[in-house]
């Protein structure tokens, strides 16, 4: 009789329990059949007129059906779990395509990126960054670079002068001077910062703008040094692929010195507008520094030698990022600016 | 430096190759060619014609019908259907030209059908491609070519003087005799050269001259170099101390002075060659007599000057200073004031020129001279180029004398000159010159150490190969001594370092090999404030400021704009003695101005709600003006914005800088700034352990107007010099709160006066270690609250870190927050 019940419940409550659409309504089906009052209650308290010595086995079978109708209870609550949320996310597609919504982050300038990039490579070969002076000594832009009062370099620089001995450094070069003078060997050191020159605003020139120096200076420094190392600052800047070639030039404070071309990055040295059919642009000036600058200095050319250069940075921001006016650079419109 | 190649080869016949291949290895050996141009660049099909018959155009005054010869190539370019002559002749073609100055057997460059000329006759510019000649029916007869002027050529008329200022050319009868009709034209006119454009450094003085870049094109190409061979008659019976004396009493700015005297010249033209290597370098040819002195000055790099020798007064060339105020005319009629620094030659009685720079009028070369008084000198080249900045005349002759000539030269340049005056001018040079020295510098002697040399390098080249060089260079070796003797046209070789250089340039700076340096590690690094700065930079791009940079020298008129009073410290500022202009006269002192300038650019080009910060210098004087010693440059965190935000919005992003470089103490803004280019009610100085770090506020509306912007206007600036010190970027980790807070509202009602900082300091003095944060949510000032009142309510937390809080303790701690509050004359709300 009881096993009737039992089997009863347990295939009514299936029936209701796969026409259930709502958690709700899974769990008044628990209510009905296993709560207080549910059916299976029911029959437990029947089991007063079931013989003593068949009730473990009554026991055991409501047990076991009991068992089972949490497991269906369980199963189809997974179930429509799973459907409803399906549903959920099914209604909740969205267009991924319509615009972006994005936090106003800020730029930084041109020259600063390219800065990082040309730290960055020097800081791994060793080289430490350092600052200097702006409003400089003559002695430290011109004299200790072995160009004395008379020399023409001095008119060709256009010189900004504060009176007497200071004037606005018209070169990063000074920056060497102050370090050798430290006197700590071995140097190896870039030094960026703003120069100055008399010349006025337009495309191509600023009165203001930015050189990186830099200075190696220990026992045994060669000429090969300075061409591998700079080479290897060409491929950091412009890509592995880039060649360097060096063509003898003048520079009062180093001896040789050098300018360094690199291969034309948008044609691969073919030649083309951009380096106007050259397949080579002028990046920077170099050279050994000179034996009379290191003995000027405070360190004996006989035991060290170094090697120098500089680096015009707006040159190499100008260049790389293919902006083709100067004043761009000065104006900070933030449509300019936003590119970077 | 402009030379045609063709002059290079005068010295270096061996030297054949194409221009690209001479540009790329005198570039690459050191002699920079910034670029080149073909003299026959779009010249097609010219060859050498013969006007054979002329007749008037019988429908056009002005046009003439021509039957030109063009000999051997008639054939290949034209047939009887096509010659305008019907095959009249197999070997003459008709042109209709409208040129006035033709004749029958004048014989003429000739373009044919299909070739090109380079620009039109009036000399105007020249088209990119040239000017296709094609035949064609002038006025109805046929006109199968084209006569040639020398502009269309793309020559000029100071290259070739001979040539008509408007017509055809025609060639000189000397020459046109023996021309084959046919050949090419442009052959005939040297116009098959290449003129290139060498920018020459300042060490190499000889290089201003065609014969130093000779020198480095034989080197370069490995081909000998060819000296000019230069004999000179001295057919005068007399020396040129018998004429004249010289006397330099300026040694420090004259180290030689060579006089030579020349009888019996003969002013007339100088031969076309050497009118058209002068008009090379654009000299305009005069005469025999000026054109040979420009003519060697440009050859050997020594200016020279000639007098009118029946001028010289007393027989005698003194050199000395000018007097101050000495006023003396040159030669192109200009009075010029003098002053002691300024080297004069003079003769008995008075100055005759202005030396190194030019001649005087009264000295001058006429026509009519007949003895010339020849000049070589060595003067000073500081000086002369100082005297010509001074004087205002930078000559053709100071630019080179400024460099600083070789003493030597000068001679050899004499000797060069005179044998010129007897080729061209049938002078008569006197039997010996006069030279004034003290004595010509020894030749500088170099030690010759390989070694050394290619351990500077980096170079295993053998001794042999640089001896090999060295000579070739004109340097030589002596083994006894082992010492390499300097030519002294080479005064930039000085020591081991110069030669070298000479060796890595002709191995080629390219073959030299690339390595590291093998030497001991460094460690890399940026300095604490390039640190500071970088971290700044962060926190202002995640605030969405973009980086700005404005230029360190501005215009004193700035800090009227900015309202500062007259005696405000701002406006000691360091000032520029030579600047390009007012408004790029003083270093700044404040930041102010290029930030407000690129925020106006923004808002004038009506971009929308603009952020930008700048981390630039301010250059401080510490002690008078002016300056003596290196200012304080000190580096300045600048920001500011116009649209969305306000006071509170830019006082964010500045304390979040402050947190990130790890100055996390109490800040304290002192609203009592006074700084009157801000808003007197919205403004605050920062200080921090006591020390003023910086300030902000909102742009006081004149100002942001006088910036043109219309909009509200928030700056701020802090010092990073000053913060220096007190930044850290240590982190320490102080646990995660394990139990539980307690936290606790107060509502106020607030007198106007009290401000936020002080109910804070009251907050933060009372509440105890348990206190751990507090905050401001709701500010209120209107209707419902008193006037002269405001509501404020706070929320505080409190935390204990080892243990759960009692209420009591938080109680206690309210108490005592509370009384402190009424003491500022709080009145507390439910």
């Amino acid at each position: 009789m009881i096993q009737e019940d039992l089997e009863r419940i347990k295939s009514e409550t299936r029936e209701r329990l796969s026409k259930a659409l709502s958690p709700d309504e899974i769990n008044e089906i628990r209510v009905a059949v296993l709560g207080k009052k549910g059916q299976l209650t029911q029959i437990l308290k029947g089991m007063k007129s079931v013989a003593p010595e068949d009730r473990p086995k009554v026991g055991q079978m409501v047990n076991e059906t009991r068992a089972k109708i949490e497991e269906a209870l369980a199963s189809s609550q997974a179930q429509i779990s799973k459907k409803l949320q399906d549903e959920r996310l099914a209604a909740e597609t969205i267009d991924v395509t319509l615009p972006a919504r994005k936090m106003e982050r800020g730029h930084l300038h041109p020259n600063t990126v390219a800065l990082k990039e040309i730290e960055d490579i020097f800081i791994g070969m060793g080289y430490e960054v350092v600052d200097g002076p702006e409003i400089e000594k003559d002695y430290y832009n011109f004299e200790a670079l072995n160009i004395p009062a008379d020399h023409p370099a001095k008119d060709e620089q256009d010189t900004f002068y504060i009176n007497g001995d200071m004037l606005l450094r018209t070169q990063t070069s000074g920056v060497q001077i102050h370090e050798m003078e430290r006197g700590r060997i071995p140097i190896r050191m870039i030094a960026p910062g703003r120069v100055y020159r008399a010349d006025e605003v337009d495309a191509t020139h600023s009165p203001v703008f930015h050189q990186v120096e830099g200075l190696t200076v220990d026992k045994g420094i060669t000429f090969a040094d300075l061409k591998g190392t700079l080479a290897e600052f060409a491929k950091g800047i412009f890509g592995e692929d880039t060649r360097v070639r060096f063509r003898p030039h003048h520079f009062p404070f180093t001896e040789p010195s050098a300018e360094m071309d690199v291969s034309c990055f948008k044609c691969g040295g073919k030649g083309c507008s951009f380096c106007k059919g050259e397949g080579w642009i002028e990046i920077l000036g170099c050279g050994m520094v000179h034996p009379h600058v290191l003995e000027m200095s405070g360190i004996d050319p006989e035991v060290y030698s170094g090697f120098a250069f500089g680096i015009g940075l707006e040159r190499i921001a100008l260049l790389k990022y293919e902006i083709d006016d100067m004043r761009l650079l000065y104006e900070n419109d933030i449509r300019f600016l936003k590119q970077f | 430096m402009n030379t045609p190649l063709s002059w290079i080869k005068d010295y270096v016949p061996e030297l054949s190759c194409t221009d690209k291949e001479y540009y790329d290895r005198m570039t690459l050996s050191g002699t920079k060619v910034e670029g080149w141009t073909r003299f026959d660049h779009n010249c097609e099909k010219i060859v050498v014609g013969r006007v054979d018959a002329i007749e008037h155009h019988p429908d056009a005054d002005r046009l003439w019908v021509c039957t030109v010869n063009i000999g051997s190539a008639y054939e290949g370019n034209y047939t009887a259907e096509n010659d305008g002559l019907n095959g009249a002749a197999k070997d003459s073609i008709q042109i209709v030209t409208s040129a006035q100055n033709l004749k029958v057997g004048d014989v003429v460059p000739t373009c044919l059908n299909g070739g090109r000329v380079a620009g039109g006759h009036d000399g105007g510019p020249m088209p990119a491609d040239g000017i296709k000649i094609k035949a064609g029916k002038m006025r109805g007869l046929p006109s199968v070519g084209m006569m040639c002027g020398i502009e269309e050529l793309g020559a000029t008329r100071d290259m070739y003087p001979e040539a008509p200022e408007n017509g055809i050319y025609v060639f000189p009868e000397d020459q046109a005799k023996d021309l084959e009709l046919g050949s090419d034209a442009m052959e005939a006119l040297g116009l098959h050269d290449t003129n290139f454009d060498y920018e020459i450094t300042s060490n190499r003085v000889d290089c201003y001259s065609m014969l130093g870049i000779a020198r480095e094109a034989a080197v370069t190409f490995g081909k000998p170099f060819v000296m000019p061979k230069v004999t000179v008659q001295h057919a005068l019976n007399k020396d040129t101390k018998d004429f004249v004396s010289v006397d330099i009493e300026a040694k420090d700015l004259c180290t030689r002075y060579v006089a030579a005297i020349v009888t019996d010249v003969k002013i007339g033209p100088s031969p076309r060659w050497m009118q058209r290597r002068l008009a090379n370098f654009g000299i305009r040819p005069i005469n025999n007599l000026v054109d040979i002195t420009n003519f060697v000055m440009m050859e050997y790099g020594q200016p020279m000057h000639a007098y009118d020798y029946d001028t010289i007064h007393g027989g005698k060339i003194i050199v000395r200073r000018a007097e101050d105020g000495e006023v003396f005319t040159t030669l192109d009629g200009q009075e010029r004031k003098l002053d002691r620094n300024v080297l004069m030659i003079n003769d008995a009685d008075r100055a005759v020129g202005i030396a190194g720079i030019m001649g005087g009028e009264d000295s001058m070369i006429t026509d009519h001279v007949h003895t010339v008084l020849l000049e070589a000198a060595t003067f000073n080249g500081p000086n002369i180029r100082k005297s010509a900045k001074r004087i205002g005349m930078r000559t053709d002759a100071s630019a080179i004398f400024e460099k600083g000539l070789d003493p030597y030269n000068a001679m050899a340049a004499m000797d060069r000159a005179c044998q010129l005056f007897e080729q061209y001018c049938q002078g008569k040079v006197a039997r010996t010159y006069v030279d004034e020295n003290d004595g010509l510098p020894a030749l500088r002697k170099i030690a010759f150490e390989p070694e050394k040399i290619n351990a500077y390098l980096g170079t295993d080249i053998s001794k042999d190969v640089m001896l090999d060089l060295f000579h070739t260079l004109e340097l030589t070796y002596d083994e006894a001594s082992n010492t390499l003797t300097v030519p002294s046209f080479r005064q930039d070789l000085k020591a081991m370092c110069d030669l070298a250089e000479e060796v890595a340039r002709f191995t080629g700076y390219n073959n030299v090999p690339s390595t590291l340096p093998k030497s001991s590690s460094t460690r890399g690094g940026i300095t604490p404030m390039m640190r500071l700065q970088n971290k700044a930079a962060e926190i202002m791009l995640s605030y969405g400021y973009s980086q700005s940079e404005t230029f360190s020298f501005e215009s004193p008129k700035v800090f009227d704009t900015l309202r500062l009073p007259q005696d405000a410290p701002e406006r000691k500022a360091i000032r520029i003695s030579n600047p390009l202009g007012d408004d790029f006269s003083i270093m700044r002192t404040m930041t102010l101005n290029g930030l407000l300038t690129s925020l106006g650019t923004n808002f004038a080009r009506r971009n929308k709600d603009v952020k930008l910060y700048e981390i630039g210098k301010v250059y401080l004087p510490k002690g008078e003006l002016p300056i003596t010693d290196y200012p304080d440059e000190h580096y300045m965190l600048s920001f500011g914005f116009y649209g969305d935000g306000d006071f509170f919005t830019l006082k964010g992003a500045l304390e979040d800088v402050l947190d990130a470089e790890g100055l996390k103490k109490k800040r304290v803004y002192n609203a009592d700034a006074k700084r009157p280019y801000l808003h007197p009610g919205r403004q605050a100085n920062v200080f921090y352990e006591d020390e003023l770090i910086g300030f902000l506020g909102e742009v006081h509306p004149d100002v942001a107007k006088a910036y043109g912007i219309t909009d509200r206007v928030y700056v701020a600036v802090v010092n990073l010099a000053k913060i220096l010190a007190k930044a850290s970027f240590a982190h320490h980790y102080s646990g995660i709160a394990n139990y539980p807070s307690m936290s606790r509202d107060i509502s106020m009602l607030v007198p106007k006066n009290v401000t936020a900082g002080e109910i804070e300091a009251v907050i933060e003095q009372r509440g105890g270690k348990i206190l751990e944060s507090y905050r401001l949510f709701d500010i209120y000032e209107g209707a419902q609250v008193g006037l002269g009142f405001k509501s404020m309510a706070y929320s505080l937390t409190f935390r204990h870190k080892d243990r759960t809080l009692e209420a009591e303790e938080v109680d206690k701690a309210m108490k005592k927050i509370l009384n402190g509050l009424k003491d500022l004359g709080i009145e507390l709300r439910a």
